[in-house]
């Protein structure tokens, strides 16, 4: 990259917040005040897949993000469907159950009418080896255009680009990354804030089991914010110094100088490990509560990527406050995953014929 | 290979917007129900300047918009991806004429988006097309209403209009050569 990457996510981010004002009340702007948004200063790289944030460079998580804020307003438009990806198959391989994150996608691809595959391979032994390498074949075979997978084996989705020629989406693997998640957080921060390059992001639990967090911090470093983590010592991963943030060890200390508060979940299915000796402990020195949320600046925001714990990292006072920008995270990731989309399958085939 | 040749400089332009005004309003028969619809990128700016040409000859505002048809193209994954604009079309433009304002026509193509991606807007009474420049190589059934210039050119070659708005600068450039680009 010769170009500064950060040039260019103010601009974009500076038309973001004019669109963010004026997005609820659905995009009727007047055309005359507003311009388009600068072009991108040397194009970024394509993308052959999106399987991790370390992937990727600031242009590139800038183009997801401007793609996003242009196909955001389509989905309040009378017909919320364009046919932008008409005719092509995207699979949704997921090897681990999570709905949410399965409807999400399921939305974007058909939002960009693509055809919808849902092969969720519960109960069945196609998550290792040589038979995760058959799936690949079954779904090569099938004539799929896209694989978005999920897994609970960290690297599934790097191996499956191996075997495949299509683009292939992670959305989420083992503990290792869940890119469209941290896309689709520093998109809602990017709308709040506005250029996110020198804010403060405080994440706040888990960060041992955290596909999230990884990903999290290397979205908000590419970026150019400062991160602070805030964990119980037993849920720190040992190589945490390496990721480029600062650890604190006090919630109310760090909060007054955010700009945002991103709560992790905690996984209760983890609960038995006997991380942290209990929920109300948790709650008392890591949960946000009303008295926690007095100490943030009046911009400051509070997120969560769901399900949320109420009572645990999260008062319900908190979640239903107007600083919680919880709802709109989820809505968000439908706009940043059509954008991931229509940048993988857009760019898939090259470049045999010239523009016209 | 021979650099790019100025084809029409900033006072040509100008007076070839004032004429295309003049020619829409007496097609029209006056500003009456007009919404001019500027094709992303270099659409967008000539719109403004023909909608403030008319507000100036005519006395009365013409509402514009922009509509970006990118994500209404048919060579999707034969190129790398345009990043996208905002489409913002400030009124209800069912019933309505609708005047499409693009720089270049070439193949047809985008204008074969646009009406896809104005159609889903609404249903207007009528759609018209102005372009600044009309440089041949049709590659579909579609012509313009109302053109600036006619420009004969060789299918390879590269026609860009610039926009002050936009690249700082009136004018129409034209650059010999064997790779297409542009739309």
């Amino acid at each position: 990259m010769t170009a500064d990457p950060r040039g260019d996510t103010t601009t974009a981010a500076v038309s973001g917040m004019a669109a963010a004002d004026g997005a609820r009340q659905r995009a009727a702007t007047a055309a005359g005040g507003r311009t388009a948004p600068a072009a991108v200063i040397g194009e970024p790289a394509p993308m052959p897949h999106l399987l991790g944030i370390d992937d990727l460079d600031a242009a590139q998580v800038v183009r997801i993000l401007d793609t996003a804020e242009q196909l955001l307003p389509i989905a309040t438009r009378e017909r919320n469907t364009v046919p932008t990806l008409r005719g092509k198959v995207v699979c949704n391989l997921f090897l681990e159950d999570s709905t949410r994150t399965r409807i999400s996608f399921d939305l974007a691809a058909k939002r960009l009418s693509a055809e919808v595959l849902n092969f969720s391979a519960k109960g069945s032994s196609v998550s290792k080896g040589e038979s995760f390498k058959d799936t690949a074949l079954t779904l090569d075979a099938m004539g799929v255009d896209c694989v978005v997978v999920r897994s609970g084996s960290s690297g599934a989705p790097r191996q499956l680009a191996r075997y495949l020629d299509v683009p292939i989406l992670n959305a989420g693997d083992g503990w290792h990354q869940h890119p469209t998640q941290a896309l689709l957080d520093v998109f809602t921060m990017r709308r709040h804030l506005g250029a996110l390059s020198g804010r403060h992001v405080v994440i706040v639990g888990d960060l041992l089991h955290s596909r999230v967090a990884r990903s999290e911090v290397q979205a908000l470093n590419l970026l150019g914010a400062k991160v602070s983590v805030v964990a119980p010592p037993t849920l720190l991963p040992p190589e945490v110094e390496g990721w480029g943030v600062e650890l604190v060890a006090d919630l109310d200390e760090v909060l007054p100088d955010v700009d945002v508060v991103y709560l992790l979940r905690v996984q209760r299915e983890r609960m038995h490990r006997a991380f942290f000796p209990s929920s109300r402990e948790y709650s008392r020195l890591w949960g946000m509560d009303g008295r926690r949320l007095g100490l943030l600046g009046d911009h400051a925001i509070v997120m969560h990527p769901g399900p949320m714990n109420r009572g645990v990292e999260i008062t319900g006072e908190v979640a239903d406050c107007d600083r919680a920008v919880i709802t709109e995270q989820v809505t968000n990731g439908i706009a940043v995953r059509m954008a991931c989309l229509y940048l993988l399958l857009a760019a898939a085939g090259g470049d045999t014929e010239e523009a016209r | 290979m021979p650099g790019p040749a100025r084809i029409l400089a900033a006072d040509d332009l100008a007076r070839m917007l004032r004429r295309l005004a003049h020619e829409l309003l007496e097609a029209n028969q006056g500003a009456h129900d007009l919404v001019l619809v500027g094709i992303q990128t270099r659409g967008l700016p000539l719109a403004r300047r023909l909608s403030s040409l008319i507000t100036e000859i005519e006395g009365t505002e013409v509402p514009t918009g922009a509509l970006d048809t990118t994500l209404y193209r048919d060579d999707l994954g034969r190129r790398q991806p345009k990043s996208l604009h905002p489409t913002d079309v400030p009124v209800d433009i069912s019933g309505r004429t609708v005047v499409l304002v693009d720089d270049v026509l070439y193949t047809g193509r985008t204008i074969r988006a646009a009406l896809d991606a104005l159609s889903e807007l609404g249903r207007p009474g009528r759609i018209r097309l102005v372009v600044l420049v009309d440089r041949g190589h049709r590659e579909l059934p579609i012509r313009a209403d109302h053109v600036g210039k006619n420009l004969p050119t060789a299918y390879g070659d590269r026609i860009q209009v610039l926009v002050e708005e936009l690249d700082g600068e009136d004018g129409v450039i034209a650059q010999p050569s064997t790779e297409g680009e542009g739309r």
